[in-house]
Protein backbone atom coordinates (compact mmCIF):
# COMPACT_ATOMS: atom_id res chain seq x y z
CA UNK A 1 0.00 0.00 0.00
CA UNK A 2 1.72 2.97 -1.06
CA UNK A 3 0.53 6.41 1.01
CA UNK A 4 0.26 10.04 -0.81
CA UNK A 5 0.43 12.87 1.22
CA UNK A 6 -3.00 13.19 2.64
CA UNK A 7 -2.78 9.65 3.74
CA UNK A 8 0.06 9.90 5.73
CA UNK A 9 -1.39 13.16 7.29
CA UNK A 10 -4.38 11.05 8.09
CA UNK A 11 -2.11 7.90 9.21
CA UNK A 12 -0.15 10.40 11.86
CA UNK A 13 -3.60 11.89 12.85
CA UNK A 14 -5.13 8.97 13.38
CA UNK A 15 -1.93 7.47 15.26
CA UNK A 16 -1.40 10.62 17.44
CA UNK A 17 -4.97 10.95 18.74
CA UNK A 18 -5.35 7.08 19.33
CA UNK A 19 -2.34 7.54 21.73
CA UNK A 20 -3.21 11.05 23.14
CA UNK A 21 -6.99 9.04 23.65
CA UNK A 22 -5.22 5.80 25.46
CA UNK A 23 -2.81 7.46 27.36
CA UNK A 24 -5.59 9.63 28.76
CA UNK A 25 -7.65 7.20 30.13
CA UNK A 26 -4.06 5.49 31.60
CA UNK A 27 -3.52 8.60 32.97
CA UNK A 28 -6.71 8.30 35.58
CA UNK A 29 -7.26 4.27 35.93
CA UNK A 30 -3.46 3.37 36.47
CA UNK A 31 -2.87 2.10 40.06
CA UNK A 32 0.74 3.27 40.47
CA UNK A 33 0.80 7.42 40.50
CA UNK A 34 4.37 7.20 39.19
CA UNK A 35 3.07 5.27 35.90
CA UNK A 36 -0.15 7.82 35.64
CA UNK A 37 2.87 10.40 35.37
CA UNK A 38 4.59 8.46 32.90
CA UNK A 39 1.45 8.32 30.60
CA UNK A 40 0.71 11.99 31.46
CA UNK A 41 3.91 12.58 29.76
CA UNK A 42 2.99 10.35 26.76
CA UNK A 43 -0.25 12.10 26.51
CA UNK A 44 1.26 15.57 26.37
CA UNK A 45 3.83 14.07 23.82
CA UNK A 46 0.83 12.61 21.52
CA UNK A 47 -0.89 15.97 21.77
CA UNK A 48 2.58 17.69 20.31
CA UNK A 49 2.49 15.39 17.56
CA UNK A 50 -0.89 16.77 17.06
CA UNK A 51 -0.09 20.21 17.26
CA UNK A 52 2.76 19.65 14.35
CA UNK A 53 -0.09 18.16 12.22
CA UNK A 54 -2.01 21.13 12.74
CA UNK A 55 1.33 23.38 11.99
CA UNK A 56 1.19 24.79 15.24
CA UNK A 57 5.31 23.96 15.35
CA UNK A 58 6.12 26.80 17.86
CA UNK A 59 2.98 25.55 20.88
CA UNK A 60 4.19 21.36 20.24
CA UNK A 61 7.54 22.19 20.80
CA UNK A 62 6.64 24.50 23.79
CA UNK A 63 4.71 21.67 24.91
CA UNK A 64 7.38 19.11 24.79
CA UNK A 65 9.85 21.70 26.56
CA UNK A 66 7.69 23.02 29.10
CA UNK A 67 5.46 20.09 30.23
CA UNK A 68 7.65 17.15 29.46
CA UNK A 69 10.74 18.73 30.53
CA UNK A 70 9.84 20.58 33.52
CA UNK A 71 5.73 20.07 34.73
CA UNK A 72 6.20 16.29 34.13
CA UNK A 73 9.43 15.98 35.77
CA UNK A 74 7.99 18.04 38.66
CA UNK A 75 5.04 15.72 39.62
CA UNK A 76 7.57 12.81 39.19
CA UNK A 77 9.81 14.73 41.25
CA UNK A 78 6.58 15.30 43.98
CA UNK A 79 5.29 11.14 43.56
CA UNK A 80 8.48 9.97 44.66
CA UNK A 81 9.26 12.27 46.93
CA UNK A 82 6.59 12.09 49.11
CA UNK A 83 6.17 8.29 50.84
CA UNK A 84 2.53 8.02 49.94
CA UNK A 85 0.39 4.82 51.05
CA UNK A 86 -1.27 4.67 47.17
CA UNK A 87 -3.36 1.68 48.40
CA UNK A 88 -5.16 3.65 50.72
CA UNK A 89 -5.65 6.43 48.31
CA UNK A 90 -6.98 3.76 45.50
CA UNK A 91 -9.94 3.23 48.07
CA UNK A 92 -13.34 4.35 46.98
CA UNK A 93 -12.24 4.17 43.02
CA UNK A 94 -15.02 1.11 42.46
CA UNK A 95 -17.07 3.22 44.83
CA UNK A 96 -16.81 6.24 42.92
CA UNK A 97 -17.16 4.75 39.24
CA UNK A 98 -20.73 4.92 38.60
CA UNK A 99 -21.39 7.98 39.69
CA UNK A 100 -18.37 9.35 37.70
CA UNK A 101 -19.68 7.07 34.53
CA UNK A 102 -23.07 9.05 34.88
CA UNK A 103 -21.15 12.27 34.91
CA UNK A 104 -19.22 11.29 31.82
CA UNK A 105 -21.97 10.00 30.27
CA UNK A 106 -24.13 13.18 30.98
CA UNK A 107 -20.60 15.68 29.37
CA UNK A 108 -20.82 12.95 26.12
CA UNK A 109 -24.58 13.94 25.92
CA UNK A 110 -24.40 17.21 25.94
CA UNK A 111 -21.01 17.69 23.90
CA UNK A 112 -23.06 15.10 20.87
CA UNK A 113 -26.18 17.47 21.13
CA UNK A 114 -23.82 20.44 20.83
CA UNK A 115 -22.08 18.86 18.23
CA UNK A 116 -24.88 18.17 16.44
CA UNK A 117 -26.44 21.63 16.18
CA UNK A 118 -23.32 23.34 15.72
CA UNK A 119 -23.47 24.93 12.44
CA UNK A 120 -19.69 26.83 11.37
CA UNK A 121 -20.31 30.18 10.07
CA UNK A 122 -19.35 30.23 6.14
CA UNK A 123 -16.98 32.82 5.90
CA UNK A 124 -14.96 34.69 8.52
CA UNK A 125 -11.81 35.79 6.74
CA UNK A 126 -13.28 39.58 7.22
CA UNK A 127 -13.62 39.32 11.33
CA UNK A 128 -10.27 37.52 11.93
CA UNK A 129 -8.07 38.98 14.76
CA UNK A 130 -4.90 38.55 14.23
CA UNK A 131 -5.46 36.60 10.53
CA UNK A 132 -2.08 34.33 9.77
CA UNK A 133 0.35 34.84 7.19
CA UNK A 134 0.89 32.43 4.79
CA UNK A 135 2.89 29.28 6.10
CA UNK A 136 5.06 29.15 3.20
CA UNK A 137 6.30 32.68 3.59
CA UNK A 138 6.29 33.22 7.51
CA UNK A 139 7.40 30.12 9.94
CA UNK A 140 4.83 29.38 12.71
CA UNK A 141 7.42 30.85 15.50
CA UNK A 142 7.98 33.76 13.57
CA UNK A 143 4.30 34.87 12.92
CA UNK A 144 3.26 34.09 16.67
CA UNK A 145 6.81 36.37 17.99
CA UNK A 146 5.63 38.82 15.50
CA UNK A 147 2.11 39.10 17.69
CA UNK A 148 3.39 38.45 21.04
CA UNK A 149 5.99 41.10 20.97
CA UNK A 150 3.74 43.73 19.68
CA UNK A 151 -0.27 43.30 19.80
CA UNK A 152 0.13 41.33 23.08
CA UNK A 153 3.35 42.23 24.38
CA UNK A 154 1.29 43.50 27.84
CA UNK A 155 -0.38 40.05 28.21
CA UNK A 156 2.72 38.72 27.47
CA UNK A 157 4.47 40.49 30.53
CA UNK A 158 1.62 39.55 32.63
CA UNK A 159 2.34 36.00 31.97
CA UNK A 160 6.08 36.45 32.65
CA UNK A 161 4.41 38.00 36.07
CA UNK A 162 1.92 35.11 36.68
CA UNK A 163 5.24 32.70 36.21
CA UNK A 164 7.45 35.19 38.50
CA UNK A 165 4.57 34.78 41.39
CA UNK A 166 4.44 31.50 40.78
CA UNK A 167 7.99 30.59 41.53
CA UNK A 168 8.17 33.05 44.52
CA UNK A 169 4.23 31.07 46.09
CA UNK A 170 6.48 27.83 45.86
CA UNK A 171 9.20 28.78 47.25
CA UNK A 172 7.78 30.62 50.36
CA UNK A 173 5.27 27.82 50.19
CA UNK A 174 7.75 25.18 50.73
CA UNK A 175 10.78 27.08 52.75
CA UNK A 176 10.93 26.03 56.26
CA UNK A 177 13.17 27.43 58.54
CA UNK A 178 13.42 24.72 61.59
CA UNK A 179 14.21 25.36 65.14
CA UNK A 180 17.23 24.43 66.54
CA UNK A 181 19.39 24.38 63.57
CA UNK A 182 22.62 26.46 63.98
CA UNK A 183 22.12 29.45 60.92
CA UNK A 184 24.79 32.05 59.66
CA UNK A 185 23.54 35.90 60.93
CA UNK A 186 25.29 37.97 58.41
CA UNK A 187 23.61 40.90 59.78
CA UNK A 188 25.11 40.69 63.62
CA UNK A 189 28.18 38.91 61.94
CA UNK A 190 28.67 42.15 60.60
CA UNK A 191 27.60 44.29 63.39
CA UNK A 192 30.31 42.82 65.71
CA UNK A 193 33.00 44.50 67.37
CA UNK A 194 36.19 43.66 68.93
CA UNK A 195 35.26 45.13 72.03
CA UNK A 196 32.33 43.14 72.28
CA UNK A 197 34.51 39.79 70.72
CA UNK A 198 36.82 39.10 73.40
CA UNK A 199 37.80 40.40 77.03
CA UNK A 200 41.26 40.76 78.94
CA UNK A 201 40.38 39.34 82.63
CA UNK A 202 42.93 38.73 85.27
CA UNK A 203 42.23 35.32 86.83
CA UNK A 204 43.14 35.25 90.01
CA UNK A 205 45.46 32.19 91.22
CA UNK A 206 43.38 29.31 92.05
CA UNK A 207 39.85 30.77 91.68
CA UNK A 208 39.11 30.04 87.76
CA UNK A 209 36.82 32.25 86.07
CA UNK A 210 33.06 32.38 86.02
CA UNK A 211 31.69 31.48 82.74
CA UNK A 212 28.35 32.66 82.98
CA UNK A 213 29.54 36.75 83.48
CA UNK A 214 30.98 35.93 79.21
CA UNK A 215 27.85 35.11 77.59
CA UNK A 216 26.48 37.85 76.00
CA UNK A 217 22.96 38.67 74.68
CA UNK A 218 21.66 37.05 71.72
CA UNK A 219 24.28 34.21 72.08
CA UNK A 220 22.31 30.73 71.46
CA UNK A 221 22.58 28.28 74.30
CA UNK B 1 -9.30 7.20 4.65
CA UNK B 2 -11.29 10.72 4.59
CA UNK B 3 -9.48 13.79 5.17
CA UNK B 4 -8.85 15.06 8.33
CA UNK B 5 -10.93 17.76 9.63
CA UNK B 6 -11.71 20.44 12.37
CA UNK B 7 -13.90 17.68 13.68
CA UNK B 8 -11.67 15.59 14.25
CA UNK B 9 -9.59 17.41 16.46
CA UNK B 10 -12.30 18.71 18.70
CA UNK B 11 -13.81 15.20 19.10
CA UNK B 12 -10.24 13.86 20.28
CA UNK B 13 -10.17 17.23 22.57
CA UNK B 14 -13.81 16.18 23.77
CA UNK B 15 -12.53 12.73 24.83
CA UNK B 16 -9.80 14.30 26.38
CA UNK B 17 -11.73 16.76 28.56
CA UNK B 18 -14.32 13.67 29.77
CA UNK B 19 -11.28 11.66 30.87
CA UNK B 20 -10.01 14.95 32.55
CA UNK B 21 -13.12 15.50 34.53
CA UNK B 22 -14.02 11.49 35.14
CA UNK B 23 -10.30 11.49 36.24
CA UNK B 24 -11.42 14.53 39.21
CA UNK B 25 -14.49 11.74 40.00
CA UNK B 26 -12.93 8.31 40.08
CA UNK B 27 -9.58 9.43 42.28
CA UNK B 28 -11.61 11.47 44.53
CA UNK B 29 -8.74 10.76 47.33
CA UNK B 30 -5.89 11.36 45.73
CA UNK B 31 -4.65 14.83 44.84
CA UNK B 32 -1.83 14.20 42.71
CA UNK B 33 -4.27 12.31 40.24
CA UNK B 34 -6.84 15.42 40.42
CA UNK B 35 -4.18 17.60 39.44
CA UNK B 36 -3.06 15.82 36.18
CA UNK B 37 -6.63 15.51 35.31
CA UNK B 38 -7.09 19.64 35.63
CA UNK B 39 -3.45 19.31 33.19
CA UNK B 40 -5.72 16.82 30.87
CA UNK B 41 -8.45 18.94 30.88
CA UNK B 42 -6.28 21.91 30.18
CA UNK B 43 -4.38 20.36 27.40
CA UNK B 44 -8.07 19.21 25.54
CA UNK B 45 -8.65 23.15 25.69
CA UNK B 46 -4.85 24.12 24.05
CA UNK B 47 -5.85 21.14 21.42
CA UNK B 48 -9.93 23.19 20.85
CA UNK B 49 -7.85 26.37 20.82
CA UNK B 50 -5.12 25.58 18.27
CA UNK B 51 -7.40 23.47 15.95
CA UNK B 52 -9.99 25.87 15.57
CA UNK B 53 -6.89 28.55 15.11
CA UNK B 54 -5.73 26.53 12.13
CA UNK B 55 -9.29 26.27 10.52
CA UNK B 56 -10.25 29.61 10.45
CA UNK B 57 -6.09 30.88 9.74
CA UNK B 58 -6.39 33.35 13.00
CA UNK B 59 -3.71 32.96 15.27
CA UNK B 60 -4.92 34.37 18.04
CA UNK B 61 -5.76 30.78 19.43
CA UNK B 62 -2.48 30.01 19.39
CA UNK B 63 -1.61 33.05 21.29
CA UNK B 64 -4.18 32.23 23.68
CA UNK B 65 -3.33 28.96 24.15
CA UNK B 66 0.26 29.56 24.73
CA UNK B 67 -0.83 31.36 27.45
CA UNK B 68 -3.42 28.92 28.88
CA UNK B 69 0.03 26.64 28.76
CA UNK B 70 1.32 29.46 31.01
CA UNK B 71 -1.25 29.55 33.62
CA UNK B 72 -1.42 25.44 33.72
CA UNK B 73 2.25 25.35 34.43
CA UNK B 74 2.14 28.04 37.46
CA UNK B 75 -0.75 26.58 39.04
CA UNK B 76 0.99 23.04 38.32
CA UNK B 77 3.81 24.47 40.35
CA UNK B 78 1.80 26.33 43.31
CA UNK B 79 -0.63 22.88 43.31
CA UNK B 80 2.12 20.70 44.22
CA UNK B 81 4.10 23.11 46.76
CA UNK B 82 0.46 23.30 48.37
CA UNK B 83 0.81 19.28 48.37
CA UNK B 84 4.29 19.02 50.02
CA UNK B 85 3.54 21.76 52.60
CA UNK B 86 0.12 19.52 53.35
CA UNK B 87 2.02 16.03 53.49
CA UNK B 88 4.27 17.26 55.90
CA UNK B 89 2.30 18.51 58.03
CA UNK B 90 -0.47 16.00 58.04
CA UNK B 91 1.56 12.44 56.84
CA UNK B 92 -0.74 12.10 53.87
CA UNK B 93 -2.34 13.60 51.01
CA UNK B 94 -5.75 12.77 51.64
CA UNK B 95 -8.54 15.24 50.29
CA UNK B 96 -11.11 14.66 52.36
CA UNK B 97 -8.85 16.03 55.55
CA UNK B 98 -7.53 19.09 53.63
CA UNK B 99 -11.18 21.34 54.95
CA UNK B 100 -8.68 20.95 58.07
CA UNK B 101 -6.68 23.57 56.66
CA UNK B 102 -9.21 26.10 57.34
CA UNK B 103 -7.82 27.06 60.29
Amino acid sequence: MTLDAAGLVSFSFYLFAAITVASGLLVITARNPVHSVLWLILAFFSSAGLFVLLGAEFLAMLLVIVYVGAVAVLFLFVVMMLDIDFVRLREGFQQYLPFGLIIAGILVGELITLGGVWQAVGDVSANLADKAPDATEVDNTAALGQLIYTQYIFIFQTAGMVLLVAMIGAIVLTLRSRPGVKKQNIGRQNARRPDEAFRLVDVESGQGVDPSAFRQTGDRE
Amino acid sequence: MPGIGLEHYLTVAAILFVFGIMGIFLNRKNVIIILMSVELILLAVNINLVAFSTHLGDLTGQVLAMFVLTVAAAEAAIGLAILVIYFRSRGSIEVEDINQMKG
